[in-house]
């Protein structure tokens, strides 16, 4: 999910702490009314008995690790969810490659599959989650609010279910800018008086998020999410009216004045994602384009009560009140605001969104597509221009 | 890139033996010798197969099979046209620039250097180029970008004189940029490489042919070049395959503006965007290996011919 790099030495770091813990969870190990349930088997809790909430933290204490992959600490407020957790249940969180992609998560559970280091949860583009179910890698599991994740948001067999997700953004320094862009169409337009440095955060051939942006880019230049050809050529005119830098937008390009305006998911520049004074980020007037990113379990997962315990705390008010935190929108907010269990301070925080704009999702087809497009046309025309 | 390996099991068999046990004795010492060489390739053929063999033929099979099973040509087809086809073309397109180009320079960087008489100069490129051959990947591009990027010092410098690179049609982030940054290591490494075989040109040759009233240029042409044509080839070879198989510093530096067989097949393995497309990125891998195979090929055919001018 995040921009890929070389995958760090975490990882053997991870391994023997996991199989440390595990030596010392075995030692200790009491038997009790809940170790006759195979929770790798349980799809949903029961208000009491042997599949109750209380068991389940119950078994998941006893296994005493998760394995989580690819979570970076300052994305979505990753670094303070994964504290929290174990902070409440003891549990020890193995974070591996916390920089990983989306591909290398789905890589990860097939590879490590029947290790005690094998990622119990995933956090993934939607399409990797759908992929990764038909080649039967998830586990179906509700949580106790699966009635509060809106319907298009989730699997109905409880294989996969959004988690957390945002808006594409015009971030900008407002600081060097003296009129920051609020639309796609004026960045297209006052490039050259401007002085716009526009980055993405990757490219858009490996980024989810980069090929959002690309996709936004379409529908607010008279494309739509079924024909993303106009947003290439809105990069193209960028690059050749100069205003493109090709790099890997981020806080430090941000700062060095590389990059002046990043186009980015809100949430992960907010809250330091772009640590940079007199930062800010604007949803674009001409275009209202939301992802989510998505949960799954692993079917083979080595920690089966942990993994599930893990989902009832991301989707319990405060699992969705840290997300709330880093600038996500999670899954659950709309029920959440109807039933008042969201922090409203958090929430008023948000970026605001534009009026006149109706939210567009795209589907997983529509990704694929647009993917596909992006992938034979972005080198010979955003390349060519320049 | 070639290895002679001179058969080491001459068992100097005329030793002449009185007694039977004696006899017996050597011909068993004979056979094993025979055998020595064996047992030294063995471990290594074991690895090569175990590190090179295995894996090519996963590439191989993935290669021609769907993502859920099955024998299909699908990602083949898929891989010989459109924006694919531009990248294997671009990669070859690279290759062989940055094969010829500095495989040229080099011969002659590494003359210059072989003929001087300051052996400090000598010891200080040969370590220079061995520390400058292995310069890749995202230390490369950044030194590039802080030199030559849009905000480069050597940018501001000649910005500063009224030059502008870009309106001499050079951009650091295309594939013109990528050319530059890949000459930085390429022309250290043909140095390398081809130094050995200037070493193995011996003065007494070139005596000879002056005595025969050979003119410097006839030297070249008819003894010179000949000798080091195989070496030469041999070097170009290795720069090409580094040229056309580097990933990290063409990546990191056109982030997916240019598009590179290599690249390309990154995009599939470790992306975010593509799911369950995998095959078709063991498909371009196999149409590297096999334009890397006929590459050799053409190699082992003109150094076969360039040998038997040696004869």
């Amino acid at each position: 999910m995040a921009p890929k790099r070389i995958r760090t030495v975490l990882l053997a770091g991870a391994t023997l702490a996991s199989v440390a813990a595990i030596g010392i969870t075995a030692g200790t190990g009491a038997a009790s009314a809940s170790s006759s349930v195979n929770w790798a088997k349980v799809t949903h809790l029961t208000k009491t008995g042997p599949t109750s909430m209380k068991s389940l933290v119950a078994a998941a204490k006893k296994e005493g690790t998760l394995n989580v992959v690819a979570l970076p600490d300052n994305w979505a407020n990753y670094g303070n969810i994964i504290k929290d957790f174990t902070k409440k249940y003891g549990i020890k969180i193995n974070s591996e490659n916390p920089e990983g992609s989306s591909a290398e998560e789905i890589t990860a559970i097939q590879q490590d599959k029947g290790r005690s280091s094998d990622p119990d949860v995933i956090d993934v583009g939607t399409s990797y989650a759908v992929t990764a179910k038909t080649e039967g890698l998830l586990a179906p599991y509700k949580v106790q609010t699966w009635s509060e994740i809106p319907a298009g948001l989730k699997n109905s067999g409880g294989y996969w279910f959004d988690d957390y997700g945002g808006y594409v953004a015009i971030g900008c320094n407002t600081t060097t800018v003296t009129n920051c862009p609020t639309s796609f169409k004026q960045m297209s337009t006052e490039t050259g008086a401007e002085g716009y440095k526009i980055g993405l955060n990757n490219s858009p051939l490996t980024s989810n998020s980069a090929l959002a942006a690309v996709e936004a880019a379409a529908v607010a230049s008279g494309g739509s999410l079924n024909n993303v050809a106009p947003g290439v050529t809105f990069f193209a005119n960028l690059n050749k009216n100069g205003a493109f830098v090709n790099t890997i937008a981020d806080s430090a390009t941000a700062e060095s004045g590389t990059t002046n305006v990043i186009i980015w998911w809100d949430y992960l520049m907010a809250n330091g994602g772009i640590d940079v004074p007199g930062w800010k980020i604007v949803i674009p007037s001409d275009v209202l384009l939301g992802e989510y990113y998505t949960q799954g379990i692993n079917s083979s997962a080595p920690d089966p009560a942990a993994a599930r315990l893990w989902e009832e705390f991301l989707y319990s008010p405060q699992g969705q009140n840290l997300w709330l935190a880093g600038g996500a929108r999670p899954a659950e907010l709309a029920a959440m605001t109807a039933n008042k269990t969201v922090n409203t301070a958090l929430e008023a925080k948000l970026p605001a969104l534009p009026s006149g704009q109706t939210a567009q999702y795209p589907t997983t087809a529509q990704i694929t597509a647009a993917a596909a497009t992006v992938n034979s046309t972005w080198a010979t025309q955003v390349g060519a221009s320049s | 890139m070639t290895i002679d390996v001179t058969n080491a099991s001459d068992p100097g068999a005329s030793a002449p033996g009185s007694e039977a046990f004696v006899v017996k004795r050597r011909n068993f010492r004979n056979v094993l010798r025979a055998l020595e060489p064996t047992f030294v390739v063995t471990p290594f053929v074991i690895y090569s197969f175990l590190g090179l063999g295995v894996p090519a033929l996963a590439v191989f099979y993935l290669a021609f099979h769907g993502e859920t099973g099955g024998w299909t040509f699908e990602n083949m087809r898929l891989i010989s046209h459109g924006i694919f086809l531009i990248g294997f073309e671009n990669s070859i397109k690279l290759g062989l620039l940055t094969s010829l180009i500095p495989g040229v320079i080099g011969v002659f960087v590494a003359y210059a250097i072989q003929t001087s008489k300051s052996n400090v100069l000598k010891r200080l490129t040969s370590t220079g180029s061995g520390v400058l051959a292995n310069f890749g990947g995202i230390n490369l591009t950044f030194m590039f970008i802080a030199t030559l990027g849009s905000a480069g010092i050597l940018t501001a410098w000649l910005h500063a004189l009224g030059i502008s690179l870009t309106s001499i049609g050079f951009n650091l982030y295309t594939f013109s940029g990528v050319v530059v940054v890949y000459m930085y290591f390429q022309l250290p490494l043909m140095v390398l490489v081809i130094t050995p075989a200037l070493a193995g040109l011996r003065q007494n040759w070139r005596e000879a042919a002056e005595n025969l009233g050979a003119s410097s240029w006839r030297y070249w042409i008819h003894v010179g070049i000949p000798v080091l044509m195989p070496s030469i080839l041999g070097g170009m070879l290795l720069l090409f395959g580094s040229a056309f198989a580097a990933y990290a510093t063409a990546e990191s530096l056109t982030l997916g503006l240019v598009a590179l067989a290599p690249i390309q097949i990154g995009n599939f393995l470790n992306g975010n965007v593509i799911a369950g497309e995998t095959h078709v990125g063991y498909a371009i891998a196999v149409g590297m290996l096999v334009i890397l195979a006929f590459v050799m090929l053409l190699y082992s055919l003109v150094r076969k011919r360039a040998s038997k001018w040696l004869q």
